[in-house]
């Protein structure tokens, strides 16, 4: 019989009985027990304490329900970060009581925030948002949600180690938390950490105490990120229904898979830079420091170092990154347009390959960050041929989407609206990815607000729609309700022109070489004249936020008042998860896991609206896609 | 599905779980010895002589590995008395590596190779705390599974989890040869 803590399954008894359907756990005494699971379904939530339930659940669903909604509580904080210090770059003498009162008088005498300050919200602005919003909140809640659900298993293949990946996350975020509060404020060396400003401690005010805590912080989300991923990746591969082959997986599962083997494979490299800058910071090794000379300090201790070494560790990471933010939402989309286009996607061999392509690629070209920082030209030339060759399976995936809206009669779901909105945001950055993947081109565009619009098109906006689509379509799966359709429509044409209303002003300023990260543009003769865009967009990133909590007022309302769900299957689409119970027990399934016989995208085949991949294929049936 | 099955595709799992943390694991180790040799390659590199309780700790490293495979095999041939004494020897030879490492870290400080001094001893420092910290995980793991299945009669679901520490621990050892090896080499 089994040790472990908890066991669900059939054992053969010692004596050679059978038991089928029972939890075998052991007590302190290390006596091992048997309780009646009434074959892993609702019974669980009754049997076990609101801790259990709540707290410390090994149920995936709720572990993404978890991951949901801390992701909303940092979006909140991240996205609110943002609005205040786009108040000093839109308006920037007008005094702003609220932060003096929060933060303390010290980050804003007179209700005008320092410079240390803006620093200190700009990083953490991105680090919450890359991090803990566009990483965990999105690959941790749908991850969680999607793989058992789709491929057909009870849970995760070690559903504890999935519980500890959201609490390692939770501690990185109450670290997090709690850097605000220190005397020297959070960190504000921005979301890269670039040393040396950030290895040596007095270098600036944002490079103190905050600095070691962010990287206590990422240290935490690291381990949660690792554990997260290898129990997806073991889950999708090892504990697939019967006759879910690879080829029958929806294109979520798809890109969690590639997305979580992207971050198996890159994050232990951040891990390795941030110990590497643990030591440079309070050790007083050298790694990345050389000769460098403080004025009221004097010559620092260091020699021998090299600040261009951490940038190739971090962005061998920081590249894969983008991709592992943006795929999950490229398997969403996929599949709500597929749902609501009540078609097939158009080539699914195409969209799975690209995705493979494109992870492939993320690991060769990472220097396209460091064109400025003396590449060699040739190197350079190597790492844009490489970038701009994934243009190509990019360009295929934006084609298919689109064949697969065309000429469809579409269903027009809050969810389809984000997941249109998702591609045109797509196309718009990523055609600006182009300009700066040319190594000629980027030395002019090189930390200016150009930048800026492309990543927060193509993958912080773009990210978010691909999420916003996944909470209204799964939501009911998730809460047995659905959410209000109206207030999701005011939510997405608010955010989708306000978004471009934000950031297509950015490219002009750009191009004009307005330098990113300054905390004031004033001082220079030539940005002054962009005073009237800065406030525009100002205010259109208000307006967007508050656009945000209406969502969260949608989320919250709907979660206890929302429209009941009655029918199994609301969308009328093809993937297993939907065939479970309106709510779903630890278990998933009451009876035994459905049999999977077809692909997921059997849409508008053979005269029938939509078949189910537990149909049985019939005699001389062809499969849909290749 | 019938009964072992599902035991076995749980058992399968696990392994291939554990095969997919090693990775990452290995990648940890990738980036710290690229920036090695990146370092290196720049030039103003400090060539440290390994001390002899480096050369030392390596060989109790792989007799402890052989220990492992001879108590698995023990174990599999259900020759528990055997398989505690392979076990706990592998469990000593584990601690005695730790204080090994840590005597070549003073060896080195003595010979005036310091942490905070040239990149070329910090690295060393460094890479191999790193993997000690990888041993002493190995150990507590080790500790739990070598407890409870000593102290519980035999059970064939003892033997995977003895494997999948087995691979662990191999993997640890290979490691430190990898490490071992690399820091020998002059590279430019």
């Amino acid at each position: 019989m089994s040790e472990k803590d908890i066991h669900h399954g059939h054992h053969e008894h010692p004596k050679g009985a059978t038991i089928t359907d029972h939890v075998h756990y052991q007590d302190t005494e290390g006596v091992i027990r048997f309780e009646e699971d009434h074959g892993h379904h609702d019974a669980d939530r009754n049997k076990k304490n609101f801790i259990h339930t709540y707290i410390f659940s090994t149920d995936h669903k709720m572990i993404g329900k978890q991951f949901l909604i801390t992701g909303i509580f940092w979006a909140l904080i991240g996205g609110g970060l943002s609005n205040i210090f786009r108040m000093q770059l839109g308006f920037p003498d007008v005094p702003l009581h609220f932060i003096g009162a929060i933060f303390g008088d010290k980050w804003a005498p007179n209700g005008v925030m320092t410079p240390d300050f803006y620093n200190m919200l700009i990083t953490m602005h991105g680090t919450i948002l890359v991090f803990f919003v566009l990483t965990a909140g999105l690959s941790g809640t749908f991850a969680n949600l999607l793989i058992p659900l789709q491929i057909g298993a009870r849970d995760m293949a070690s559903p504890v180690l999935n519980m500890l990946s959201y609490w390692f996350f939770f501690l990185a975020g109450l670290v997090m938390f709690i850097s605000f509060f220190v005397p020297s404020g959070a960190a504000g060396v921005s979301w890269v950490f670039y040393p040396p400003l950030s290895a040596i401690r007095e270098s600036s005010v944002g490079s103190e105490t905050g600095a070691d805590l962010w990287l206590v912080s990422m240290s935490f989300f690291i381990v949660s990120s690792l554990l997260g991923g290898l129990n997806y990746i073991t889950t999708i591969l090892n504990l697939r229904a019967k006759g879910m082959s690879m080829a029958k997986l929806p294109l979520t599962i798809w890109a969690l898979l590639i997305t979580a083997i992207l971050g198996l494979l890159s994050f232990p490299v951040l891990l390795g830079a941030a110990i590497l800058l643990m030591f440079d910071r309070s050790m007083g090794t050298s790694f990345y420091l050389d000769k460098i000379y403080m004025s009221g300090i004097g010559a620092m201790p260091h020699e021998g170092g090299n600040p261009i070494l951490y940038q190739h560790l971090f962005w061998f990471l920081g590249h894969p990154e983008v991709y592992i933010v943006i795929l999950p939402a490229f398997g969403i989309v996929s599949e709500v347009l597929a749902v609501n286009s009540r078609k097939p996607i158009f080539g699914y061999r195409a969209m799975v390959l690209s995705m493979l392509a494109i992870a492939a690629l993320a690991f060769f070209v990472w220097a396209h960050h460091m064109f400025v920082t003396g590449l060699n030209p040739f190197v350079g030339s190597v790492f844009v041929f490489l970038t701009l060759l994934i243009a190509i399976p990019s360009a295929i995936k934006v084609f298919n989407w689109i064949t697969t809206m065309w000429r469809a009669n579409i269903r027009y779901t809050p969810a389809m609206m984000f997941s249109v909105g998702f591609v045109s945001l797509f196309i718009s950055g990523g055609l600006t990815g182009i300009f700066l993947g040319n190594s000629a081109i980027d030395i002019q565009l090189h930390d200016t607000y150009f930048i800026v619009a492309h990543f927060h098109i193509v993958m912080g906006v773009a990210a978010f729609f691909g999420m916003f689509a996944g909470v209204y379509h799964w939501f009911p799966k998730m809460f047995g309700r659905f959410m209000n359709r109206t207030m999701g429509f005011i939510h997405f044409w608010i955010t989708f022109v306000g978004s471009y209303c934000i950031f297509w002003p950015m490219h002009y300023q750009g191009m004009a070489g307005v330098p990113r990260r300054y905390y004031s543009h004033g001082a220079f003769e030539s940005f002054n004249k962009f005073g009237g865009l800065s406030e525009f967009i100002t205010i259109a990133a208000i307006v967007v936020f508050l656009a945000q909590l209406l969502f969260v007022f949608n989320y919250l309302y709907s979660m206890y008042r929302g429209k009941k769900m009655t029918d199994l299957n609301p969308w009328k689409a093809n993937t297993i998860e939907w065939t479970t119970p309106i709510n779903p027990g630890h278990g998933n399934w009451d009876g035994p896991i459905p049999t999977v016989h077809r692909g997921p995208y059997d849409y508008g085949k053979d005269g029938e609206d939509f078949i189910p991949q537990t149909v049985p294929m019939r005699p001389g049936e062809t499969t849909h896609h290749g | 599905m019938t009964l072992s099955e599902e035991n076995k595709k749980q058992a399968n799992a696990q392994r291939f779980g554990l095969y997919l943390g090693l990775a990452s694991i290995a990648m940890l180790f990738t980036a710290l010895t690229s920036a090695f040799l990146v370092r290196q390659g720049a030039g103003n590199w400090l060539f440290v002589n390994l001390p002899i309780q480096f050369w030392i700790s390596t060989v109790v490293i792989i007799l402890s590995s052989i220990t492992f495979y001879y108590a698995k095999a023990a174990h599999a041939s259900a020759n528990i008395s055997q398989y505690r004494l392979l076990i706990w020897t592998t469990f000593i030879l584990g601690i005695a590596f730790i204080l090994l490492q840590y005597m070549g870290w003073l060896a080195m400080a003595n010979t005036g190779v310091y942490l905070d001094g040239n990149p070329g001893g910090s690295f060393i420092y460094v890479i191999s705390m790193v993997h000690v910290v990888h041993v002493v995980l190995g150990l507590v793991l080790l500790a739990i599974v070598s407890i409870r299945t000593t102290i519980k009669s035999h059970n064939p679901d003892h033997l995977h989890k003895i494997g999948l520490m087995a691979t662990y621990w191999h993997f640890v050892d290979f490691l430190w040869i990898y490490l071992f090896i690399f820091f020998q080499i002059k590279f430019f």
